[in-house]
This record gives structure tokens, C-alpha cells and sequence, in this order.
């Protein structure tokens, strides 16, 4: 089974989790930034933050044969807080960066004015930067609050393609669907959704344009869910190519569409990945402006 | 377009505005190409570099270091890794120590790819003596193999033979593997 994890907070997990997820098959995750569950207070903790993901934790990554790819934003909850709305002057040079392969997570915690302004800003963002979103829906008054999300990324014109909804469950995934996004599932130990109840939402709507993540972080959650995911797919009928479907392609299919995957280092075959391989092997001349080396030549 | 080509797009894109650096970095592997070239350098290595080069030749002998500084504070680790190797070309552009910052904070990192290139060649020329040392016995740490640090047998001293066998024999003390450039270092300190 390979597997990429689309939704999962590495930098709250140990390198145990690292080694069980490579042993499970996961070779690629995606790390939304988010809320630390303390709250930061300045502008400054978002830069070290988003360095951290795109810097030393893909690099600790990369120490167990995983790809490690990271979604930039200003999280719903940390919208609130006057004194970090200038973590939205930082996103464009973020979003710029390699491995960053959407705007994210955005949305609702409580859906406030400030929480809509954010978020408008955020979806506007994505377009300019040419890159996927990925949106949180609340956990109170989730239906509302993933109504309201649906319209809001219609009026900003995204195409719903580049859209993904997240955490949804029985009650949520019809509108989005409906809409044309792509639905996120997190399936977590005890209160999202489970194993068993994503294999029969897999069964009633099938299984394109479906994430499944295990969105494990600091709080009480299981990094290799999508594993287990997997196993109760199998057991529940489906191939060893449906389970590939929906753990594999289908992230990289969405993920792939801001062409900013790193997939070479983990994946043995010569699979196409949505173009996100470039000119593998071209000469560039090391020093000056013109010429090009022999092989061997000093560096 | 060649890889060539398109470098040369980005190099105009920053001869224009100095300014651009950042953006036009963040996005040169995937714009000029990615992977390893023929020199042993990686192509995304080579363009970030002479990026860098640009910028500071556009902007002036006086600014280097502060555009080495900025582009290395809002760079990820893979354009870090650029501004450390580009180093040794802005030399005569008068750099002097102005980029010994940036190179102590890569040696700061656990990052293997910063720590490597770190002490490459204007490590050498600038590093005063004990972080120099405290570089080299951070690549025996970490497992940077020491064939990365330039000028080895020109700078080393009997205090980094004196650390290095203090290292070696910590790690006999624990039973553990001493790696083998700490042995030949300590072999030919023998000599």
C-alpha cells in the first residue's frame, strides 16, 4: 500500500510516528499550518513557524524516506486576533515557495466577520499564486458553517476543483460534492469520522475527487489512520488499485495541481505526476554565465 | 528554451530589480529545472547562486552583505543552501566578513545540507578559529562527511586534533562507531 497522508501536522509528532508511517507505506504527506493549540501572540512565531515547515521538517522528513509538503495560511481560530493580520502580509512570499502546495487551512472556527474577512483575502490569494485551497469546516455548527464556506468560494470564482473541503462527515459531504470540490475526510480515533463510516461513505458517493487524512496533531489522534483506512477498504471489498485510488492518486492529483510536488526522491516508478518533474539533468554552467561543464569539473 | 535560457530570463528579471531576488529564487527550480547537475552540484543550487550573484553585482560592493543577509533570512532551506554556496564568488566583490553571520547560523542548524556547504571555502577564509572548529567537529556529528569542509589540512590545528580525539574516544567509551574521516583525521595527526 503507498499512501499520502494529504492532511497530517508533522511537527507535533515524533520520529516513532515517522518510522511506523514509512513501515505502513506512507512515502508523502502534506502539512497544513494551523493552530498550535496555544495561542501565539505575534507576528514573528508565524515566520519560524512556517519556516519550520518548510525547512527542518521536511528535512526530518526527508531523514525517513518521506516527501514532506506544506500548505501556508492564516488558520480560522488566529484570524481573530488583531495583532496577527499582518501574518497576511507574509502568505505572498510564502506562497512562492517550492513544496508549498496550497493556501491553507482557511475557513471557519466560529464564523465571525473577521474569520469571512480572512478567509476572502486567503481565497484571493490562492488565485493570484496559482495554487489549490485547502479549507477547514468548523467543528460546531459544522453544516451552517460549510454551507457558508461554499458560497464564499463561489463568489470569489474559484474553480471548485482547486478546492478542497475538509473534516466533512455524513452531513457535510453532499454539499460539497454538489459543488464540485474535492471532499476531505480526517479520520481520527474517536470523533471525526472512523474507518468503518468512511468505507461506507466511499460506498454510497464512490471514490473520486475523496481525501482521506488522519489530520493527526497534538491532541488525541493516530498518524497511521489512513493505513487502517486502507485495510477496512480491503476488508470492506474493494482492490488493492481502489485503495491506491483513493490514498495515492487522488492526492496527487489534487495536490499535483499546483505543480509543486516533490515526488522524485520516494517513488520508484516513472509515473507521470501531473508535471511537477522539471528538466531533470539539465547543465547549467556553476560559476559564470556561459559555458557548460565537463563532468568532473571543479565546482 | 535551454535550462541556460531560462536562467538568463530569471538573472535579467533581478539585473533589473535587485529587489525581485526573493520571488525570482523562490521560484528558479521550478522555472530553470531541478535535480542533480553534471558537476555535482544540484541545478536549483547552481541557478539560486548566480541569482544571488546577480543581485549583489547589480546592487553594489557596499549592499553585498546586506543582500546576502536578507536573501538568506526570507529563503526556505534549499535557497539557504544557494546563498552559503554562492559565497565564494562574492568574494571579490568585497565581502570581507559580511556573510560569517549567515554562515553561523547554517552551523547552528542539525540541517545536513546547510552544515555541508557551510563550510566550504569562505568558511575557511572567515570562520574565526573556534567556530571553525566547532564546524568541523559538527560535520563528524552529524555525519557530513569531512570531504565538504574546504582547506582541511590548511586549518587545522593541534587544538581540532586535540577535539577530535576527545570525540573519538567518547564514542569508544560507549562502545560506539567512530567515523572513519575522524580516524583518517586522527591518523595523519599521528604523522
Amino acid at each position: 500500500m503507498r499512501i499520502f497522508d494529504p492532511h497530517i501536522h508533522m511537527t507535533s509528532r515524533t520520529t516513532d510516528d515517522y518510522e511506523a508511517m514509512h513501515a505502513a507505506g506512507v512515502r508523502a504527506v502534506v502539512e497544513p499550518a494551523f493552530w498550535l493549540g496555544q495561542p501565539r501572540t505575534s507576528v514573528g512565531s508565524f515566520v519560524d513557524y512556517f519556516d519550520a515547515l518548510l525547512g527542518w521538517e521536511r528535512f526530518r522528513a526527508a531523514q525517513f524516506g518521506i516527501a514532506h509538503h506544506a500548505t501556508i495560511a492564516l488558520n480560522p481560530k488566529e484570524a481573530n486576533d488583531p495583532r496577527l493580520l499582518e501574518v497576511l502580509d507574509l502568505l505572498p512570499r510564502y506562497l512562492e515557495k517550492d513544496g508549498v502546495v496550497a493556501v491553507g487551512e482557511v475557513g471557519f472556527d466560529s464564523m465571525t466577520d473577521a474569520e469571512e474577512k480572512v478567509m476572502v483575502r486567503q481565497l484571493e490569494l490562492a488565485g493570484e499564486h496559482d495554487l489549490p485551497v485547502m479549507v477547514h469546516t468548523p467543528h460546531r455548527d459544522k453544516v451552517a458553517g460549510t454551507r457558508r464556506t461554499l458560497e464564499i468560494v463561489r463568489q470569489v470564482g474559484l474553480p471548485p476543483e482547486r478546492v478542497l473541503v475538509d473534516h466533512l462527515n455524513e452531513k457535510t459531504v453532499d454539499l460539497v460534492d454538489d459543488a464540485g470540490c474535492w471532499a476531505g475526510f480526517s479520520v481520527y480515533p474517536d470523533t471525526k469520522m472512523d474507518e468503518d463510516r468512511m468505507v461506507a461513505i466511499l460506498d454510497r458517493r464512490g471514490l473520486d475527487r475523496a481525501l482521506v487524512n488522519s489530520a493527526a496533531d497534538w491532541g488525541r489522534s493516530d498518524p497511521l489512520k489512513t493505513y487502517r483506512t486502507g485495510r477496512a477498504m480491503l476488508e470492506g471489498g474493494y482492490t488493492d488499485d481502489d485503495v491506491d485510488h483513493v490514498l495515492w492518486r487522488n492526492p496527487v492529483a489534487f495536490y499535483g495541481q499546483s505543480g509543486r510536488l516533490l515526488l522524485d526522491d520516494v517513488v520508484d516508478d516513472a509515473g507521470d505526476f501531473a508535471g511537477n518533474t522539471l528538466q531533470r539533468g539539465e547543465p547549467l554552467a556553476p560559476g559564470g554565465s556561459q559555458g557548460v561543464p565537463t563532468a568532473g569539473s571543479e565546482g | 528554451m535551454t535550462a541556460e535560457e531560462r536562467l538568463a530570463v530569471l538573472v535579467g528579471e533581478v539585473r533589473h530589480d535587485p529587489a525581485a531576488l526573493p520571488r525570482v529564487s523562490a521560484r528558479a527550480a521550478r522555472v530553470v529545472g531541478r535535480g542533480p547537475g553534471l558537476d555535482g552540484r544540484r541545478i536549483e543550487d547552481v541557478a539560486r547562486s548566480r541569482l544571488l550573484v546577480a543581485a549583489c553585482e547589480t546592487a553594489g560592493p557596499d549592499v553585498a552583505a546586506d543582500v546576502v543577509a536578507g536573501q538568506y533570512a526570507v529563503g526556505d532551506a534549499d535557497e539557504r543552501r544557494a546563498v552559503l554556496m554562492a559565497l565564494p564568488d562574492l568574494e571579490e566583490l568585497g565581502l570581507g566578513d559580511g556573510a560569517v553571520p549567515v554562515v553561523l547560523d547554517a552551523l547552528r542548524t542539525n540541517d545536513t545540507r546547510l552544515v555541508a556547504v557551510a563550510m566550504g571555502p569562505y568558511a575557511a577564509a572567515h570562520l574565526p578559529a573556534d567556530a571553525w572548529r566547532h564546524g568541523v567537529l559538527k560535520c563528524l556529528f552529524t555525519g557530513v562527511p569531512l570531504a565538504s569542509v574546504a582547506a582541511l589540512d590548511a586549518r587545522r590545528d593541534a587544538e581540532l586534533d586535540r577535539m577530535v580525539r576527545a570525540f573519538a574516544e567518547e564514542r569508544e567509551a560507549a562502545g560506539r562507531d567512530v567515523p572513519e574521516d575522524a580516524l583518517r583525521l586522527l591518523a595523519s595527526a599521528d604523522h
